[in-house]
């Protein structure tokens, strides 16, 4: 699979939504305000969780009350709902107390070996009966992992004694190999992020299906208050976990950094601390820390980026999100190009395509691609005064829209960045674009087409599933007795998948558009009645070559294994 | 765990195409039965009025439920339901009867057990009797408080007590497997699911295949609580499912999608029992599909091969079963696709990891 779909599949756990973690949250439940305490899970979720952990483990709190209490509110909430609970507790009761109010299929965190085998049996059982997923810590009746081989040891004790004993699907299990502070100067310490990263891959190997999850702050406990330092340690820590196949994470979206943009003296500092690569690794870390928090806000909020061309200046400002000075250079760049369209169709687009390159090989999360996509909206918003003026200003026959557009993100699919821009720039250039929004279902799609009649469909997506939805809504068009042509974009797709797989659904015109900056050209071959007929001849044309090629590709890999097999 | 021989009904969905039955609520109005024809002479002095209780004529008019069962079974029904919807403590408390939940299940069981065993004489061909949970007239996930969102009417443990009175009652009266149906809330269907795994956990001897079908409530693709068609799927996974399935609320028009999906995602049997369009007060019935209409849009589904059980929900005959199972007779059953085992999780909406 492709680097794209391997960045959008590490799942990030929301974390504020625990007594534990977030004194706010623990106030806000102490004193009943559960109004505000929904709106710091709807902030998780909009800022990019995938699963919310909510917990109540807290001296002065009836847990239990507090736990019905808060998921039954958050079950009248669509917006939060929508995604998987982890019922985080130390008590069974309050697991318990959780498990019979989620409609949902969510995740028990945790149980383990700590009291011994028939206990964590039993309460296995329970939880494939209220049917959850559970995770495991690497737990036992000596207590808790710290090095690799007791890691790896017990989770493989406990595997075996649930998937053979308790029947226990391995998918629904979740590893927490315990991720353990370091550089807390104790030299026992020092390998802690290493047997960490080292059990998650032995794990991945040698316990099939089984998942991998972890608390990512807590190995930067040791500089706790210098929000740079944690940061940058938690980035390079994801950044190395995941590669060794950690599947998901508790982690606060807010205190991460790009991995590309941490300064690279700083990186090699931390990279020393977590890969254990020198002695005096977490002497040389706390030196340059001191330097830092010494530093302050200021140092942190490095404004040498403005002393950049605007171009960069874009860019940086849609890799770290930062929407404080955009307007100011949007305004900039406008000056410095002919049309304002020129500002989207360059330095903003070329921005994102960054984003777009940093989040597939893994070094963006999701959260911070949503802010990314706030500052490139913003810079939009700012611009299309402008682009109205530009357009205003034509005669009235340049001004009729050329086409009428109809785009969705398909459903299952909550992604819209790429057909956003798509959508902009197809505006700009005068087109009418009808713009459904996310996960819209096959049936609204071609219902909404009919009502506007439409001249074009252009369907988005980004995650994996996405391909195949694309395919039923080309065989839907088909059964339902559409003509118009249909374009396929987003990160997943491609031509080769869109001859192959969407292409032979549809009797008529569908095209993969490959980025934003070709829509224009497609839709107006697409229109143009002196264009189309050659367009679209050239195009199928085009997508037989390429089915051949992969039906020709797939033979061959077949009669390779026959010819193996015989060997 | 030691995997037990398929059961009979097992074998015969890797045959065939197996015919559910139809509505029974729709037949029982044919009879128009008043009040009194409800009460019997039990329960000719109960304080409440009993008039639409169709559970409670199981014990009070036998025979028209055995009539019913006995129409469908005659039409080509493969799998009848018990008459037991409404046959819970908590949905009975409605009438006053709320004791009266073991007695009724047995009962009812009885009468298809007793249709099923007259029609089987005429042939030898195997039918068989689905114990219907229904979905409770309360409700786990919603508030019927508009001032608060998280009060709730009814608990977990509570809805949990009901269905396993249901189901004792259900066994104990010779069902051949247990049908968790019209689930709008995916919680009171769990809490089905907890009930009904601790009883056979408790009597390992007893176990019977259990089949579910949830009821997409709208347009929109969710159930009444909000969740897709995957995220149900989902939600109930973990229990050891003959078939998931779709029905009521929605005509076939309506579910055509929704069935698609499920039948490209399930790893088990899929069935459907659409309701006969969408309810209509101006048609007879109260609902527009004939069985001429019906049969056919069946029909391409299972010509799809989205189908391995099919039959009818309200607003559907012995006359609509009849055409259904001639409809799709040669058409070969779904195959149940290979789903790769995944860590696959739900809130309203599916994520699988």
């Amino acid at each position: 699979m492709s680097a794209s779909t391997q960045g959008s599949q590490f799942l990030l756990i929301g974390e504020r939504t625990n007594v534990t973690g977030s004194p706010r949250f623990a106030k806000l439940i102490l004193a009943g305000d559960y109004e505000t305490a929904l709106a710091v899970a709807r902030q998780q979720v909009e800022g990019g969780a995938n699963i919310l952990d909510v917990n109540m483990d807290e001296g002065m709190l009836d847990g239990e009350a507090a736990m019905r209490r808060f998921l039954n509110l958050l079950s009248a909430e669509p917006d939060i709902a929508r995604v998987p609970i982890m019922i985080d507790s130390s008590k069974w009761s309050v697991i318990e107390a959780g498990l019979k109010c989620i409609q949902g299929k969510g995740i028990v965190n945790s149980i383990s070996l700590k009291e011994g085998e028939e206990k964590f049996i039993h309460y296995a059982k329970l939880i494939r009966r209220y049917g959850a997923a559970t995770v495991v810590m690497a737990f036992d009746e000596q207590g808790q992992a710290a090095d690799f081989q007791r890691k790896t040891e017990i989770c493989a004790r406990a595997y075996q004694i649930l998937t053979e004993r308790v029947g226990f699907p391995a998918t629904d299990i979740i590893f927490d190999p315990n991720i353990l502070t370091v550089a807390t100067g104790i030299e026992e310490h020092n390998n802690y992020a290493v047997d960490f990263i080292e059990a998650t891959r032995w794990i991945k190997q040698n316990l099939p299906g089984a998942k991998v999850s972890g608390g990512v702050s807590n190995v930067s406990f040791s500089f706790r208050g210098n929000n740079p330092v944690r940061e940058a340690i938690h980035s390079a820590f994801l950044f190395h976990a995941i590669r060794a196949g950690l599947d998901m994470g508790i982690v606060n979206a807010g205190q991460l950094a790009v991995y590309e943009e941490i300064p690279k003296n700083l990186l090699e500092l931390v990279e020393d601390v977590l890969l254990n690569r020198r002695p005096d690794a977490t002497e040389r870390l706390v030196a340059f820390a001191e330097t830092v928090k010494a530093g302050g806000k200021e140092k942190v909020k490095d404004d040498a980026w403005r002393d950049a061309p605007v171009e960069e200046r874009l860019s940086h400002a849609l890799i770290k999100g930062i929407t404080d000075f955009i307007e100011a250079d949007t305004e900039e760049a406008r000056g410095k190009f002919a049309r304002p369209l020129e500002v989207i169709e360059g330095p903003l687009m070329a921005g994102m395509s960054v984003v777009g390159d940093l989040f597939g090989a893994g070094k963006m999360f999701l959260p911070q691609v949503v802010k990314s996509a706030r500052v490139m909206k913003k810079a939009v918003a700012y611009l299309m005064p402008f682009m109205e003026a530009e357009k205003a200003s034509k005669p009235a026959s340049e001004q009729r829209a050329q086409g009428r557009v109809l785009m969705a993100t398909v459903k299952g699919d909550v992604h819209d960045i790429g057909k956003n821009i798509v959508g902009v720039v197809l505006a700009c250039n005068n087109f009418e674009v009808i713009d459904l929004g996310v996960m819209v279902s096959c049936e609204k799609i071609l219902e909404e087409a009919k009502k506007h009649g439409v001249d074009v469909i252009g369907l988005s997506g980004l995650i994996t599933p996405s391909l195949e939805e694309m395919a039923h809504v080309a065989s839907e068009m088909q059964r339902n007795g559409f003509e118009l042509p249909l374009l396929i974009g987003g990160a997943t797709t491609s031509r080769a998948h869109t001859a192959v797989k969407i292409a032979p659904a549809y009797a008529h015109a569908c095209v993969h558009v490959l980025d934003a900056s070709r829509a224009v050209g497609v839709v107006n071959s697409l229109l143009n009645p002196e264009l189309k007929s050659g367009y679209t001849a050239q195009i199928a044309g085009d997508y037989q070559k390429l089915r051949e090629e992969h039906g020709a590709r797939a033979t061959v890999k077949k009669m390779l294994s026959l010819a193996e097999a015989r060997a | 765990m030691k995997p037990s021989p398929p059961h009979p009904l097992e074998l015969l969905l890797r045959e065939r195409i197996v015919i559910l039955d139809g509505a029974m609520g729709t037949m029982v109005q044919r009879y128009k039965l008043d009040e009194a024809a409800y009460r019997g002479e039990r329960f000719a002095k109960h304080g409440t009025d009993v008039k639409g209780n169709n559970d409670l004529l199981c014990l009070t008019r036998p025979a028209v439920i055995e009539e019913i069962h006995g129409q469908y079974l005659e039409a080509g029904a493969d799998l009848i339901e018990t008459n037991t919807f409404n046959a819970t403590s908590l949905s009975q408390a409605d009438y006053g009867l709320e004791s009266l939940a073991y007695e009724l299940n047995i009962a009812a069981a009885g009468c298809a057990r007793r249709a099923v065993e007259r029609v089987q004489k005429q042939d030898d061909k195997p039918r068989f009797v689905a114990g219907a949970l229904g979905p409770l007239s309360k409700t786990l996930s919603i508030s019927r408080d508009v001032n608060d969102p998280g009060a709730r009417d009814v608990t977990f443990d509570q809805v949990c007590a009901a269905y396993t009175e249901q189901v004792r009652g259900l066994l104990d009266g010779g069902v051949d497997v247990l049908l968790v149906e019209t689930i709008f809330d995916t919680l009171n269907a769990k809490a089905a699911l907890f009930a009904i795994e601790t009883f056979f956990d408790e009597h390992p001897k007893r176990r019977v295949p259990i089949m579910v079908s949830g009821t997409i409530t709208d347009l929109s693709g969710r159930t009444l609580t909000g969740q897709t068609v995957e995220a149900f799927l989902n939600s109930v996974s973990h229990a050891p499912l003959l078939s998931i399935g779709l029905n009521c609320a929605l005509g076939p028009q309506e579910m055509r999608p929704y069935i698609e999906e499920l039948a490209h995602l399930a790893p088990t049997f899929v069935s459907c029992y659409p309701n006969a369009g969408l309810p209509d007060p101006l048609s007879p019935t109260g609902f527009p599909e004939t069985p001429e209409s019906l049969a056919p849009q069946l029909r391409e589904w299972a010509a799809n091969g989205w189908l391995n059980i099919v039959g009818g929900c309200c607003g559907t005959t012995p006359a609509h079963i009849k055409a259904i199972a001639e409809a799709v007779r040669d058409c070969p059953p779904r195959v149940v696709p290979e789903i790769p085992p995944r860590l696959r999780l739900s809130g309203l909406e599916a994520l699988a990891a």
